[in-house]
């Protein structure tokens, strides 16, 4: 259970990216965020996490406060935190298995990171989660030879390995053709469903969040707009996240692509 | 951006009248000071000694063939000196610049207000000083040899490296940086993992370029007397010893000649 109170966040130049957002995420929810650039949708994210620290309110993921914490007890709940980047955000010179690896970082040593000894059941479940994303014989490559969406699988891994309670994704799609996005997407979701992980995915896509997510909630000008099921959000509620356009095929496109699915 | 409107048509050229008479002006001025330095110059030349200049020229060029080969034994050492001034200068130079990068980069720095100054302040001082000059003030301090002017050469490293360092620091990649950090990764683990691999290529890179430069620069050093194979230069020039000159030349293009491939091969390895 992740738990927004308040929460918000005013940059030093003045921006107000977040006002007062009261958000509750349970165990198990995949939750879309949409809104138009700019929204606060990253800032959100990072909040949670405090890549971003909050300027007031408070983030708590079950029964600890995450904004009270302390740098020690900060790098201590981060790891049941997992992070997916729109850009994967791998490190481009380190082979696949260990950019995977790096996400035990926080609970192994320094020096056992450093020297990449890391415990056998670490590799283990990289193994384990790698031959899940379709990527086992790439362990070895260097991460900056795959593909996006191979990259972004690498990414998932990375997260999950970390055995999170909660997933932060960060535009999972925005980087990727139309068919690997919905993998991912997919993917992303399954993956939720096996570990009941909750999870909050930025998204621009508002077609691919309707397909994949329970529930959506819209962002504008740092304040949620919109918190409902993929079938409230009609052409008026997308004009309020987004303002006036003509959303009708934007929806009609959606319901096409939901029926060719289907039929596959 | 010059439009003007010529019978009803728009017509384009590159400057308007305005700054191409500024740019007309401009090589005028730079036109005058050149001849006048000319002037200058050549008033101050002794024409006698520029007319000899071929003719001695010349005549050395002819005292210096062929090169006095058997004087390749004595060489063999000071040879094996400047190469480990170049080499051991290099590393030395790398063990101090790399703390001090860390410390100078704005994104790494632990305090940018009183760390960071700190670091740009060594960085600019030990670059702001030829390595002949550190080498002319270190054989005063720590004697002849080449102790000193391994000592020179790093210490005229230690700004070159860490300024080139710091930059490829600054310059690399945040996001994944932050991914690292998003893991609950300590801040050494995030240097270690985020940040040393995006670096590591620009590290290597400066590491046998500066190796090549120092490799020339120590080549001179003996000249006063902080050793390698510029101290039997001097002694050759001194007693007009040309053909030992010439041989002394001839040894250091080629290990320059060296130095550079295997710069060329170390880099072409790492990227």
């Amino acid at each position: 259970m992740l738990r927004l109170k308040k929460l918000t966040k005013i940059y030093k130049t003045g921006d107000r990216a977040l006002n007062d957002v009261d958000l509750e995420v349970p165990t198990g929810q995949v939750l879309a965020l949409i809104g138009p650039s700019g929204a606060g949708k990253s800032t959100l994210i990072r909040c949670i996490n405090r890549l971003v620290e909050p300027t007031s309110g408070t983030v708590e993921l079950g029964d600890v406060e995450l904004t009270g914490l302390g740098l020690g007890g900060l790098r201590k709940e981060r790891r049941r935190m997992g992070m997916i980047f729109q850009e994967y955000a791998l490190v481009e010179r380190l082979t696949v298995m260990e950019n995977v690896l790096s996400g035990r970082l926080g609970y192994v040593g320094f020096w056992r990171s450093f020297l990449r000894k890391y415990p056998q059941k670490d590799v283990d479940e990289a193994f384990r989660l790698l031959d899940r994303v379709g990527l086992v014989e790439m362990a070895d490559k260097r991460a900056d030879e795959l593909s996006g969406g191979q990259r972004q699988r690498v990414g998932i891994c990375r997260a999950l390995i970390q055995n999170p309670s909660v997933l932060l994704v960060d535009e999972p799609t925005a980087s990727l053709d139309p068919k690997t996005s919905r993998q991912i997407m997919r993917l992303i979701v399954e993956l939720c469903k096996e570990r009941e992980l909750a999870a909050i995915v930025n998204i621009h896509d508002v077609a691919l969040a309707q397909m994949f997510v329970s529930r959506i909630v819209g962002l504008k000008l740092g304040t949620m707009v919109f918190d409902g099921t993929p079938a409230e959000l009609t052409e008026g509620v997308l004009t309020r996240i987004y303002g006036d356009e003509d959303w009708s095929e934007t929806i009609q496109k959606v319901e096409d692509e939901d029926e060719m699915d289907a039929a596959q | 951006m010059a439009i003007s409107n010529v019978d009803g048509q728009k017509v384009w050229q590159r400057r308007d009248r305005n700054t191409q008479f500024k740019i007309w002006f401009a090589w005028f001025i730079g036109t005058a000071v050149f001849m006048w330095c000319w002037q200058q110059i050549s008033a101050a030349t002794t024409w006698q000694f520029f007319w000899d200049a071929p003719r001695i020229a010349a005549d050395i060029g002819g005292r210096a063939v062929p090169p006095r080969w058997s004087y390749m034994d004595k060489l063999w050492e000071p040879l094996w000196d400047t190469l480990n001034i170049a080499t051991l200068g290099t590393v030395l130079a790398l063990m101090m610049a790399v703390p001090v990068a860390f410390m100078a980069a704005r994104n790494t720095t632990p305090s940018a207000l009183f760390v960071r100054p700190i670091a740009l302040l060594i960085i600019v001082s030990t670059r702001s000083i030829n390595s002949l000059i550190w080498a002319l003030l270190l054989v005063k301090i720590l004697g002849p040899g080449v102790f000193a002017g391994l000592v020179a050469i790093s210490i005229r490293s230690i700004g070159f490296c860490a300024k080139l360092l710091y930059e490829a620091i600054e310059e690399i990649d945040e996001t994944q940086v932050e991914a690292i950090t998003a893991t609950g990764a300590s801040r050494w683990q995030v240097m270690a993992y985020g940040i040393v691999p995006q670096v590591l290529p620009a590290f290597a890179g400066i590491a046998v370029f500066r190796w090549d430069i120092n490799l020339r620069e120590s080549t001179v050093l003996g000249l006063v007397g902080a050793g390698g194979i510029g101290l039997q230069l001097q002694g050759s020039l001194n007693t007009l010893a040309w053909p030992q000159v010439s041989l002394i030349l001839l040894v250091i293009l080629f290990a320059v000649v060296v130095s550079e491939w295997v710069s060329a091969k170390v880099r072409g390895a790492i990227i």
